[in-house]
């Protein structure tokens, strides 16, 4: 089992951060388990759950923001509507998730990348258009193959287009993402 | 005559593409039950998981857009059949109610929301303003003999402070609803476990196991199809069902339906209006044993 230096690492900065921005009181969690119980994810994780929120705790800001499981957390509510303590775990994930993002951690790059270019396509288009999604992923990821056994069947099905559904408000959707990222560059 | 139950309607991005038999069976089903949609003009992506786990606020912008052009409506409540939509606009809708947060979100959108919209799920507006005595009185072809687990999704009642609809560990509104057209609704223990969302692209393990486990357990209670409320949960758990079984070695063929669908033929709507063909496990042998049973059964009801 790995020791963790208590003092060397902590950072309460980050702590302090993580309480604003989630709007939760951290302090709160008593390690009971039941996030890490509930979580469907704990399989695929590095550290589960309940151990993030103990990192939070704890001020370890590095481990925390570097685990793999913030890029695996489908924001399924699990954890947070069975939290005894009545903390939205999922914010927490979520917060911590929006703080690796700014520093420029992404273990889980194909994860990264399948968002990213989910919003550039609304960004773009103003809703989503899936086969140009899937192709800005495959250019980005070289994952050639990903789901080619899908692509014919649902092209088949008419379940996917083959334009992009652009909107007329499609320049309102753009500087929405404009004018956040100005302020997250300010 | 009361006057016809009237919302704004919110079909999201999946419903032009991945889920289009989810939007074609949720506007015939309506129609038929005299609950009149009107489309959200010129409405946008609501951003989605890949939003909130970028920024809140940003999240709730782009789902805040939409919520504005339903107050430019004049409506109060607009309804989607998206558990995903319905969950940033809820959420959305939750936090704009502290002041900051709104002033934060209307600050990134050319016009200001005024937060004065709810969004209820279409499956909400079924059991809560219609009425499941009142759908069962609707029904001409009811689907006797067919075995059925509702499977829910994660969010479609998660967190329950936020979507405020149905019991968030064991909600009963589709149970309800699939038992009023006559079906059998079997007890399915993962009613509101995920199916790996979104991770199929990128991770397909994950959802080869969640889904998985899903189909298995469909398949331990019974059920002949899993009836789904959720486009993402629908498209693992069909689309992905080929992937699923070649990855854990199974070999399930169980249809996939939404549950608008099975509204839809219970309440004797034509196939093609519900896009059935677009299933990718046809649910025909399944609706044709269930037909089959019925039949022996009521035979041998008449005959005793």
């Amino acid at each position: 089992m790995e020791t963790i230096d208590m003092q060397a690492a902590f950072d309460p900065e980050f702590v302090a951060r993580v309480q604003a921005e989630s709007g939760q009181n951290l302090a709160l969690c008593y390690q009971c388990g039941n996030c890490t119980a509930g979580c469907p994810y704990t399989f695929a994780y590095d550290i589960p759950v309940s151990q993030m929120m103990r990192l939070v705790q704890m001020g370890r800001r590095e481990k925390a923001l570097r685990a793999r499981s913030l890029w695996l957390c489908a924001s399924c509510e699990s954890c947070t509507t069975r939290c005894p303590n009545d903390i939205d775990v999922a914010r927490v994930m979520d917060v911590m998730r929006h703080m690796a993002r700014r520093a420029g951690y992404a273990p889980e790059k194909a994860v990264k990348s399948f968002w990213d270019c989910f919003l550039d396509s609304m960004r773009k288009h103003g809703r989503v258009y899936e086969l140009g999604l899937v192709a800005d992923y495959v250019a980005r990821t070289g994952r050639f193959w990903t789901d080619a056994d899908l692509g014919p069947r649902m092209l088949l099905k008419g379940k996917l287009s083959l334009k992009p559904h652009d909107i007329q408000g499609k320049d309102e959707v753009r500087r929405i993402f404009e004018r956040f990222a100005a302020r997250s560059g300010s | 005559m009361s006057q016809a139950l009237t919302y704004a309607y919110y079909p999201g991005c999946s419903g032009l593409g991945t889920s289009r038999e989810y939007d074609l069976s949720t506007r015939a089903v309506c129609e038929a039950l005299g609950i009149v949609l009107a489309d959200v003009p010129d409405w946008s992506c609501c951003g989605s998981t890949p939003a909130h786990t970028v920024d809140h606020v940003l999240s709730a912008a782009l789902a805040a857009r939409n919520l504005a052009k339903v107050e430019a409506m004049g409506r109060d409540t607009v309804v989607t059949p998206c558990p995903s939509c319905l969950t940033n606009l809820r959420t959305a809708s939750h936090r704009m109610a502290d002041d900051s947060f709104r002033e934060r979100t209307n600050a990134l959108l050319d016009a200001p929301c005024q937060n004065a919209v709810t969004a209820k799920s279409v499956l909400q507006i079924v059991v809560e303003d219609y009425g499941i005595e009142r759908l069962s009185r609707k029904v001409v072809r009811p689907l006797a003999g067919l075995r059925v687990a509702a499977y829910y999704g994660c969010i479609m009642n998660r967190p329950p402070e936020v979507m405020a609809f149905d019991d968030h560990e064991n909600p009963m509104a589709m149970d309800d609803i699939l038992s009023a057209l006559g079906a059998d609704v079997r007890p399915f223990p993962l009613k509101v476990e995920c199916c790996g969302a979104s991770y199929g692209v990128a991770r397909r393990d994950i959802v080869a196991r969640l889904s998985g486990r899903l189909l298995d357990a469909a398949a331990d209670v019974g059920a002949d199809m899993v009836v789904a409320a959720c486009p993402l949960c629908q498209m693992n758990l069909d689309l992905r069902q080929e992937q699923i079984n070649s990855a854990n070695r199974t070999s399930h063929r169980m249809p996939v339906l939404y549950y608008t669908q099975l509204m839809g033929l219970a309440l004797g709507i034509p196939e093609e209006r519900l896009g059935l063909d677009k299933l990718c496990v046809s649910p025909r042998k399944v609706l044709r044993a269930a037909a089959g049973r019925a039949e022996a059964a009521k035979a041998q009801g008449s005959g005793a």
